[in-house]
């Protein structure tokens, strides 16, 4: 008989419930896309600070001092420690591999440079464009070109096994040179494949793929220090913290914790004779931007969701309402307060997961676009969610028209028939 | 006659009304902040990204390593009128006493301070290197490292051996093992001239400040004759108030070059208009749930 009378109330009074639920459904679609993005908006903020460069630097152990002003190298060539290119393939190695979004490493030597009878000594910097590097079965590439978004090239980038090289605009308009020029370089001819803007030393620079400026330093496989993006989670106390005094349990928390000290204490793990470091100016800053926006988003989603389950539950309440004359008949005809009130409360638990369901379906969807139009990747949907949405559904749906069903219940039956209040 | 029937319907059915107002103010309220919110998130984050030092380099025109005129940093100032904070500073490559290049930069520590807030200093030198008088009996023989941690300038210590006052200094951790390994004063010497440093604090950024010995502008100008080749500046506001900015600082010192700092322009652009883009979506997703909420209210 219960289950006749909720089927009956669905079958007979379709355009009551189809607004209710979908009330409920937008409701759910705005939980939904909200809760999908305020998850993964960390992760993806993380990223996009990753253009404002490299956050790590990895340095040989035994270097001291660099000798460089405005972008000009002046320490003897031959001086001081160098890292091996070889042992870089071992960075996408460490623990924290798929938080390295990219790594540039950079060789500064310093050349001398001739133009109409005059020489200049200017730095010649060596490095990775985009350069297909392997670990085991990993395939990445990697180079200036994703480390430093920033940098715009006129002209065309150099190949990494390439001889031709790229000049910075400050000093190609001190030289007088253009894309496609040639220039010699301590008595090699050398093609410009294209003008390099920064903003930063590097325009004073000539930039070349690292083989040729180990050439010219006489030193192959030779890298004088590494810049790596990772992405970090923003620094702690905890991070703080000395690995070395760590033991046991708190230490694998250190070590599996993405801080930048973390990541930059497996670097140095990782390739021999080195020492890595935070570069302060980028890593300690993004940890406030992160959390400031996190903070704000979550904010936001709290406020959504308040109004998400306001809109279902006065729209239950409105439609529970309306249903008073049904209410007095059926108290009239004998039922008690505890039959009328569960039969409603059943259809409120229907509508809840038919709608919820429906509402978590688009709002996956909506999440989906929100995160390609302005991120251009996908909002990941925990699978958690959707036992965590149709529950919220039911308990706002109940408690939005258990006031309404209560007040409903509690009348008698002669006003409610008569229409009365 | 018309009002006294709104007036009694909303008197006598006190409880529809109440709750069609109250979910009106809510939706009105939500709707407000979410606006507030929206306009406001720009001048919220610009201020975290002040953190990340400058965006605007002032250099000598023809090059790096020209000076600029002596008056650059008063001009700036004038310009910026508050709008943001401005540092000076002057490079040299100097020796040390056994004969090792080291770079000399020349600054105002407290604008720096002020500018570059993630340098990492265990402690800032005081201002004056002015001879002070006071000896007292646990400088006699200080531990060197003692004297860097706990922050005192150790001019008394030095002064005992040298009678010219010393320019206290900031070191970076990688100079620091090149130059005072001990944390000990030591000489450093640009064609041909002497200075008496003094270390009084280190400094660790992870770039090319580590290499560097940093002294105040003062002892810099006397010592080498060099003036400042480098302003930085730290603007805040929109990217159309930056570079009104730099037009402005273009004008009034006509022998720099203004550059953008892009590295910092370029990503806060990008972040800060993803942000708005999410807060955007996010509004109109709360604005349409808010009048959804207030129309279901009327429509019973």
């Amino acid at each position: 008989m219960f289950v006749r009378l909720v089927y009956e109330s669905f079958r007979r009074q379709k355009r009551r419930k189809l607004l209710a639920g979908a009330a409920i459904t937008l409701g759910v679609t705005v939980a939904t896309a909200m809760i999908a993005v305020a998850t993964d908006i960390g992760d993806k903020i993380n990223r996009e600070l990753r253009t404002i460069g490299a956050n790590l630097v990895v340095t040989p152990q035994e270097d001291s001092l660099d000798l460089e002003i405005g972008g000009v190298n002046l320490k003897p060539p031959t001086d001081g420690a160098f890292l091996s290119e070889a042992d870089l393939p071992k960075i996408k190695g460490t623990f924290w591999h798929n938080n390295i979004t990219a790594f540039a490493p950079m060789l500064p030597v310093s050349v001398s440079i001739e133009q109409d009878g005059k020489r200049q000594d200017v730095t010649l910097l060596g490095t990775y464009f985009a350069k297909q590097i392997s670990f085991g079965t990993d395939h990445f590439t990697t180079g200036v070109r994703s480390t430093y978004p920033w940098w715009k090239v006129s002209g065309t980038w150099p190949e990494d096994s390439s001889r031709n090289v790229l000049l910075g605009e400050r000093l190609a308009a001190r030289l007088g040179d253009k894309a496609g020029d040639e220039i010699s370089l301590a008595g090699r001819q050398l093609r410009v494949s294209g003008i390099l803007s920064t903003g930063g030393a590097e325009d004073d620079e000539i930039v070349a793929p690292l083989a040729l400026a180990q050439e010219f330093l006489g030193r192959p496989g030779a890298v004088k220090r590494v810049n790596v993006s990772a992405l970090t989670k923003p620094e702690d106390a905890f991070a703080r913290r000395d690995p070395k005094s760590l033991s046991g349990a708190i230490y694998d928390r250190w070590y599996c914790s993405p801080y930048a000290q973390s990541i930059a204490f497996q670097l140095a793990e990782a390739i021999p004779h080195s020492h890595a470091e935070q570069i302060r100016q980028v890593a300690q800053n993004e940890g406030a931007v992160l959390t400031r926006i996190e903070g704000l988003i979550f904010l936001i989603t709290l406020a959504a969701l308040f109004a998400s389950a306001l809109a279902v539950s006065s729209a239950m309440a409105t439609a529970m309402f309306e249903r008073r004359a049904e209410v007095g008949l059926m108290k009239a005809l004998g039922a008690g307060r505890l039959a009328v009130a569960s039969i409603f409360f059943a259809e409120a638990t229907l509508l809840a997961l038919i709608g919820g369901l429906a509402g978590f379906v688009v709002g996956s969807g909506l999440a989906h676009q929100i995160g390609r139009s302005i991120f251009n990747s996908d909002i990941s949907i925990p699978a958690v969610l959707l036992p965590v949405i149709l529950a919220i559904a039911v308990i706002v749906t109940f408690a939005g028209s258990a006031s309404a069903i209560r007040r409903a219940v509690g009348l008698d039956p002669v006003f409610a028939l008569r229409g009365e209040l | 006659m018309f009002l006294r029937m709104l007036v009694r319907a909303a008197v006598l059915r006190r409880g529809r009304a109440v709750s069609a107002l109250f979910a009106m103010v809510v939706a009105a309220a939500v709707a407000t902040a979410m606006l507030n919110l929206y306009v406001d998130v720009q001048s919220k984050l610009r201020r975290e990204f002040r953190n990340y030092g400058a965006n605007i380099i002032l250099v000598g025109r023809d090059g790096d390593g020209d000076s600029l005129p002596a008056d650059t940093l008063a001009r700036v100032d004038s310009v910026l009128a508050g709008r943001g904070i401005a540092a000076p500073f002057g490079l040299v490559v100097a020796r040390t006493s056994d004969g090792q290049p080291i770079v000399v930069a020349g600054t105002d520590f407290e604008r720096v301070r002020q500018l570059d807030k993630w340098w990492s200093v265990s402690s800032w030198p005081a201002e004056s290197s002015s001879s002070s008088d006071s000896t007292s009996s646990e400088d006699q023989n200080p531990h060197p490292f003692d004297k860097l941690r706990a922050g005192s300038v150790a001019q008394d210590a030095t002064r005992m051996g040298h009678p010219e006052s010393s320019s206290p200094a900031l070191i970076g951790v990688r100079a620091l093992a090149a130059v005072a390994p001990k944390g000990q004063a030591f000489d450093l010497s640009f064609q041909g001239r002497a200075l008496h440093v003094t270390p009084a604090g280190t400094v660790q950024t992870g770039a090319a400040e580590d290499s560097r010995i940093y002294i105040s502008l003062a002892d810099f100008v006397a010592w080498t004759g060099v003036q400042p080749s480098t302003v930085e500046v730290a603007a805040s506001g929109s990217p159309e108030e930056v570079a009104g900015i730099m037009k402005q600082l273009a004008q009034a010192i006509p022998a720099g070059g203004v550059r953008p700092v892009r590295q910092i322009m370029e990503g806060e652009a990008r972040v800060l208009g993803k942000t708005r883009a999410t807060l955007l979506a996010a509004a109109a997703l709360i604005i349409l749930t808010a009048a959804l909420c207030v129309l279901s209210t009327l429509m019973g």
